[in-house]
């Protein structure tokens, strides 16, 4: 390991902008002549729309133009990238979203039109202005309700509110495997619906030349590559060659960034009839009302056991809530990212997944951190630990009882996945260690005599990560490949820009990129500059979700470098007149075989770019791009371990202590990965203590601000402790596995677990997330009655 | 109508003619193009927006520009001696204390205030005086870390 190479906790290089407040995010933009969009959104979850009058607002000052949905009807409607064949053969329903309602409106915060003028104060108050007439229906809210009988229908192409029925795995050997068991745990719970609350709302500006008739939409995304293939190849807005989408600094996407959202395609598409930069910036009560949220499921869930505790099945049946429509991603959420992580850490014999995936009246659901796989691991953990309380064992031997050995990789899972390799049980240890296991029953004991309630929580999470294999996702519904791009381009003076197609809003690729170049090709830290998110600049990428910026991004980074030394060492045969086979490259350096005859890889670049020497026939200049398709998922894995304390007078829980262990293979900075486990462990407190989307009867969100919505705050989290039980992954070239969403995986069953079992001792059974103070409070009363 | 408003900004006397709602963050960040200080909400809750007004620190989406009249205003771009880093952003940057960054200039204003009423918080004393600073990247483990040193390194 050099100083700033693969392994070293390099302080990152994005910060200086950051701290100085020199950041460039989409709403710092403005252009000459920029005008604002602001959206009139329905009021109402569930409507016919049976006009809009704009004539006095048109009329206002400032007013460009107003538009409603019937003005784009030839602008394709937002899609499900991902399809669903259901348990019948069918194709999944996805009833068209256009980006500006048509007719109806299915729920609230929908846009049903957009007034574009010369300050956002004109926007504001000639939107105000727009009359429209709804003719109110009653709203389908309740997922496990919506699809009963006597219930709203809410789109004709979607008979009963159900978009797919899905199910994985052999339910008549599972069942048959429940019959025989000798011991059987079942539990209901809901995954409680949050909102992702990145803290840079959504934004975008957008711009057309006449001139060119090249559109440039600058945008908070994940995925500007994504962006403009959907906008182009499904909305129809402009060709991909003449559609530029750059995301610059991205204040923080969580999922809810990766998808195609109605004000870019509607700002895209009027900035070329007003023929002026447009700009839309979220406010936050636009961010709840319109962002996909994430989770919402309702689940029921059993484990079999056999008397020695062996995890014999595992039967699961889950309504998943999509909202109103499906979103770019939602489908593939609930099902593959979902059912096939229900293996867990174990040896479970056989698994049985239902899945049905309902509308309702409310925000589209899509990916949000971790996606599927923190509601997979909730399911599997707390079913773990209730069949441990219920057997009378110890929850972490009943763990290492049923984990899949060190020695069993690769292992081939019921639910279609193969691990690749880990050391499940070395993690738990370690994080026994960690988090003081030895002590606990003492730590108990005092708080006991202090009048509160102590409990320690698991939590042996997995995650398939480093999306993803393209042959693999497309078999199994994706309408995209999953590769990575990377182009390092060596400048004649011996510097390097690497272009990615991934892209960061705050992971630090700025710094942990340089790092993986100057490691492989050996140049200075400080001479490689990495370039993402803009279209124009960077190779064809799919952008950064599903931690994979490492595993798949950095693999293509890899195998760029290889390309370059490949290249290089034919230009440094040449000119230490020697055999291609007898150059060795190391350290930056072209060496011959056995002499002290070398060049430098920027004396290389230079031959290339000035190349009066050269050898025959080889093209000059040093640049080269790879497009790198990963072989599998990669497979980070860990145990978190929370110990909470409650005070049974207020039903307030506080977090003692949080211990984590991860498996993430290589670490390239581990102050980074560090700081990405913080991150989820704290989202994923959130989820199990503050946060919850809630909606009303009418399906009007409730928690619809930082009043109601309850964030994190410094206050309610504790400093986590945290360590790595690394195993390098044998499938991509760096041995990387993805840390970005284990933390929000793993956190929620490790929170839960413990406040169940700190509960236990005064009859508490069960308790849903979030587990606030006064659910808390009132399942104290209820066991006490 | 538009009103005209006059103060010092990061030690510049500034004046601007804004509508009488506009609030002081967008003052700052549309007409004087101070677009370090953020918005993230819009029910001051989040804290991306604090700036310090006459040596305290402020959401500036809780003032009306008009209401900083004749004030001496401090943004992020203000704290920094020409390129050497105050040493509280220094210490954001030396223990990870930011990711995404948006958040990161009202937490390092809203820091320089706690130190300089406290020269040595406690950790319980940083994450309760973040009460009205959201972060939604870092779950505030490597903030905390970056106060307390940045404290430390201020105390020198
Ligand atoms: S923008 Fe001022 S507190 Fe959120
Ligand atoms: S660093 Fe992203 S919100 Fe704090």
């Amino acid at each position: 390991m050099t100083e700033q190479g693969i392994g070293a906790a390099v302080a990152r290089r994005e910060d200086r902008r950051f701290v100085t407040g020199q950041g460039h995010y989409t709403d710092d933009i403005n252009r000459r002549g920029q005008t604002y969009a602001c959206f009139v959104r329905s009021p109402h979850a569930h409507a016919t729309l049976n006009g809009v009058d704009t004539a006095a607002a048109g009329a206002m000052p400032g007013v460009r133009a107003i538009f409603v949905g019937e003005d784009m009807a030839e602008v394709g409607p937002l899609i499900c990238g991902w399809a669903i064949t259901d348990v019948n053969g069918e194709p999944f329903r996805a009833p068209p979203h256009p980006a500006l309602a048509i007719g109806k409106v299915n729920y609230a915060g929908e846009a049903v039109a957009v007034v574009i003028a010369d300050t956002l104060e004109q926007a504001k108050d000639a939107a105000a202005a727009v009359e429209v007439d709804y003719g109110l229906l009653d709203a389908v809210v309740d997922p496990a309700q919506a699809t009963a009988g006597g219930q709203p229908q809410i789109h004709e192409a979607a008979p009963g509110n159900l978009s797919f029925e899905w199910a994985l795995g052999d339910k008549a050997a599972v069942d048959a495997v429940f019959d025989g068991a000798a011991h059987v745990t079942s539990l209901e719970f809901a995954n409680n619906r949050l909102v992702p609350n990145a803290m840079e709302p959504r934004a975008c500006v957008a711009e057309y030349d006449a001139g060119s008739g090249e559109h440039t939409l600058h945008i908070a995304s994940q995925n500007p590559h994504v962006h403009r293939l959907v906008m182009s190849a499904f909305h129809g807005l402009a060709p991909e060659h003449k559609l530029r989408v750059v995301a610059p600094d991205v204040g923080g996407g969580f999922g809810s960034k990766i998808f195609i959202y109605a004000e870019e395609v509607v700002l895209t598409w009027a900035a070329s009839r007003v023929r002026r930069p447009i700009k839309w910036t979220a406010e936050r009560s636009e961010s709840f009302l319109t962002d996909a949220h994430g989770r919402d499921h309702v689940t029921t869930a059993e484990l079999a056991l056999d008397s020695d505790g062996k995890f014999l099945a595992m039967r699961v049946d889950t309504t998943a809530n999509m909202g109103a429509y499906l979103s770019t991603f939602a489908s593939a959420v609930p099902t593959y990212l979902y059912a096939t992580l229900l293996a867990g850490q174990y040896t479970t014999g056989g698994i049985y997944c239902n899945v049905k995936a309902v509308f309702t009246n409310t925000v589209p659901v899509d990916a949000y951190r971790g996606a599927g796989r923190p509601e997979a691991a909730y399911v599997v953990e707390r079913l773990v630990e209730a069949a441990a309380a219920e057997t009378g064992r110890d929850p972490a031997d009943l763990r290492k009882t049923n984990f899949v050995p060190t020695d069993a990789f690769p292992y081939e899972t019921p639910v279609i996945m193969q691990y690749d390799c880990g050391d499940f049980a070395g993690s738990m240890d370690q994080a026994l260690d960690l988090a003081g296991y030895g002590g606990f029953q003492a730590r108990k004991a005092e708080s006991k005599a202090g009048g509160r309630l102590r409990g320690i929580g698991f939590s042996s999470y997995i995650e398939a990560c480093g999306v993803a294999p393209s042959a693999a996702a497309g078999s199994l519904g994706a309408g995209v490949g999953l590769w990575e791009s990377a182009n390092i381009r060596f400048n004649p003076t011996g510097n390097v820009q690497l272009f990615t197609g991934c892209h960061s809003h705050g992971q630090g690729h700025e710094t942990a990129y340089a790092q993986i170049v100057a490691d492989k090709l050996g140049v200075p830290y400080e001479q490689v500059e990495v370039i993402h998110g803009d279209s124009s600049k960077i190779p064809f990428g799919m952008g950064t979700y599903g931690s994979r910026s490492a595993a798949v991004g950095g693999s293509a980074i890899v195998k760029a470098a290889d390309k370059v030394i490949e290249k290089g060492r034919k230009i440094a045969a040449h000119t230490l007149e020697a055999s291609e086979d007898d150059i060795e490259f190391a350290g930056g350096n072209f060496t011959v075989k056995g002499t002290d005859k070398a060049m430098n890889i920027a004396e290389v670049a230079f031959t290339a770019y000035v190349p009066h020497n050269y050898p025959e026939g080889l093209e000059p200049g040093l640049d080269e791009t790879a497009f790198y398709d990963p072989l599998n998922f990669s497979f980070p894995a860990g145990t978190h371990i929370c110990e909470v304390e409650v005070d049974p007078e207020t039903g307030s829980v506080s977090i003692e202590r949080y211990a984590a262990v991860d498996d993430f293979g290589v670490l390239i900075n581990p102050l980074i990965v560090e700081g990405q486990v913080h991150g989820g462990i704290g989202q994923g407190v959130g989820q199990a203590m503050l946060e919850h989307a809630v909606y009303d009867g009418a399906g009007q969100l409730v928690s619809g601000s930082y009043m109601d919505y309850t964030m994190p705050r410094a206050d309610d989290v504790p400093s986590y402790d945290v360590g790595f039980n690394g195993v390098p992954s044998p499938l991509n070239p760096l041995g990387v596995k993805g840390c970005g969403e284990a933390g929000a995986i793993a956190a929620p069953a490790a929170v839960m677990n413990a406040v169940h079992d700190a509960l236990r001792d005064v009859g508490v059974g069960h308790i849903e997330m979030p587990a606030t103070p006064l659910r808390v409070w009132q399942a104290i009363q209820d066991a006490a009655a | 109508m538009t009103v005209s408003v006059s103060l010092t900004v990061n030690g510049e006397a500034v004046s601007a003619d804004v509508e009488p709602r506009t609030l002081l963050v967008q003052m700052l960040r549309e007409e004087l193009g101070l677009t370090g200080t953020h918005v993230g909400c819009d029910t001051s809750q989040c804290g991306a927006c604090v700036v310090h007004v006459d040596g305290e620190s402020v959401k500036a989406c809780t003032l009306l520009a008009v209401q900083a009249e004749g004030a001496d205003v401090k943004t992020i771009e203000g704290v920094a001696d020409g390129d050497t880093l105050h040493p509280m952003q220094q210490a954001f940057h030396e223990n990870h204390g930011l990711q995404c960054g948006f958040c990161t200039p009202g937490m390092i204003m809203s820091a320089l205030d706690l130190v300089k009423n406290n020269p040595d918080p406690s950790e319980r004393e940083i994450r309760e005086w973040l009460e009205g600073n959201l972060c939604r990247c870092t779950g505030y483990h490597n903030i905390v870390k970056s106060i307390d040193a940045g404290a430390r390194a201020m105390r020198g």
